[in-house]
């Protein structure tokens, strides 16, 4: 527990928050870093998702495409974007995180519009409404609850992912890790500890504003519903 | 700076990339052949620390998630507390567990690496056993299955598809995250990728660590198909 002391003191400094490159720094690269990169996630995994399952067809490309980016490295793309003519900064480190936010969304947006009950969509149809008509005022108020959790898993794994963006260099939180391994662990350790216990609590508070929001766009009767099933798309065949 | 006025274009570049002619290949034999040795006893390490973690997890999450299937009040519990420790991110793990056991030890990567696997099991495992049907269970009791009897007869067997894609999912997540261990060394195929990248940019050993484990994860999640078939041959023959 010395050790975690340690990193208690370490972020018990003031400078330690204000200087360049502090953790006020740092955590404002990783939120604007996380920003950019879930909504390009949102930009791509929203609307193929719906329209995915709209259709109601593609559910292999679905599962495809989230074990693909499971077994890839996230180092690997963070390494190999920058030297692409993407070019070095920012924007590469946002794209490799957006990679990574696409799969829950895609998943979450599929699996919430094809579980909408099939006899309510045909009453819908029944009455006269058109696909578009469907979609906008059946179809996907029915799915918010899938897709706010869509974006609650897409937020948390980006936020989280964000740390890593030390390893090219490209700011965050992590960065205060890297940085106290670079000091050595007798010199740097309360560091490495101390910007390890930031993250976590970064991840874990992202985790609870999300869970508050989704909880918000949950109508209270589909509230008891949707307990029935699996917290995350864990699923792979 | 405000939060939403920053635009990503804007952003300055930190280096000039590295020339992207003929001198810097995205991929090439002669570097292959040249570091053969040492690519080899990267793979080496990336299978071994792999495949230790995964069977060190299936030993710790299966009797978790019996132990949580027989006393149901802890079912719910023991899910949420994986889901939080699961949104953990990797690199803060590292942090937290590095100080404790050594900053270039391998066994901080493979804590760090059995604790994420254990999570995905658990969960999977748990689904597994929590599907078998009530019928079948109360059948098993009537023919006169104890509980452990039960549990090895019946119940295991039955969650096994279960089991088998939870072992899928945390070998699969497991080769990826071992490169996060380049960080103090002990990355495996990781040291590669990293290796590259710190050595102006060198892309030939940036793909051919990514290739790699790419390729292991696949040649992996393949076996455990493979595997998951051999063990559940009822499953099988339902689809046919």
């Amino acid at each position: 527990m010395n050790y975690f002391r340690d990193g208690l003191v370490w972020l018990n400094d003031p400078l330690n928050w204000t200087n360049p490159g502090g953790l006020f720094d740092r955590l404002q690269e990783h939120l604007v870093i996380t920003f950019w990169a879930v909504l390009i996630g949102c930009a791509i995994g929203l609307p193929l998702g719906i329209w995915l399952g709209h259709r109601g067809r593609g559910g292999g490309v679905v599962i495809t495409v989230a074990n693909l980016t499971r077994a890839v490295p996230t180092l690997a793309l963070l390494t190999i974007l920058p030297l692409t003519p993407i070019g070095f900064g920012k924007l590469p480190v946002i794209l490799a995180l957006a990679v990574f936010a696409v799969p829950p969304l895609l998943a979450n947006a599929y699996t919430g519009l094809r579980s909408v009950d099939p006899e309510t969509k045909d009453a819908a149809i029944g009455m006269g409404l058109s696909g578009g008509q469907l979609l906008r005022r059946v179809e996907l108020p029915l799915a918010v609850p899938y897709l706010a959790s869509g974006l609650r898993t897409a937020a948390v794994q980006v936020v989280a992912t964000a740390t890593l963006a030390t390893f090219v260099n490209g700011g965050g939180l992590g960065q205060i890790i890297t940085a106290g391994f670079g000091l050595g662990i007798n010199v740097g350790g309360n560091q490495i500890v101390a910007g390890g216990i930031a993250v976590v609590l970064l991840a874990l508070l992202v985790e609870a504003v999300f869970a508050g929001v989704e909880r918000l766009v949950t109508p209270r009767p589909l509230r008891t519903v949707r307990r029935r099933r699996v917290a995350r798309p864990v699923t792979s065949t | 700076m405000s939060f939403l006025s920053w635009v990503p274009a804007a952003s300055t570049p930190l280096a000039a990339p590295a020339d992207d002619g003929p001198g810097n290949p995205w991929f090439s034999w002669q570097y292959v052949n040249d570091n053969a040795g040492t690519i080899l006893s990267k793979l080496g390490f990336h299978v071994g620390i792999t495949l230790e973690t995964v069977v060190i997890a299936l030993l710790v999450a299966v009797p978790l998630a019996v132990v949580a299937y027989w006393i149901r009040p802890l079912t719910g519990p023991i899910l949420a507390l994986s889901g939080v420790l699961y949104t953990i991110p990797s690199l803060a793990l590292l942090a937290l567990l590095a100080p404790l056991l050594g900053a270039t030890n391998r066994a901080t990567v493979l804590i760090a690496l059995v604790l994420y696997a254990l999570l995905l099991l658990i969960r999977n495992a748990l689904t597994g056993l929590t599907q078998v049907p009530s019928e079948v269970r109360d059948a098993a009791a009537g023919m006169g299955y104890g509980r452990f009897g039960r549990l090895w007869h019946v119940e295991l067997p039955l969650a096994l598809p279960g089991i088998i894609t939870g072992l899928r999912l945390a070998t699969v997540s497991t080769v990826a995250l071992v490169t996060i261990g380049a960080i103090i060394g002990q990355g495996g195929l990781g040291d590669l990728i990293m290796g590259g990248f710190w050595n102006n940019f060198y892309r030939a050993e940036i793909t051919t660590g990514t290739v790699l484990c790419v390729g292991l994860a696949l040649i992996f999640d393949l076996a455990l198909v493979g595997l998951g078939r051999l063990l559940t041959p009822w499953s099988r023959r339902r689809v046919a």
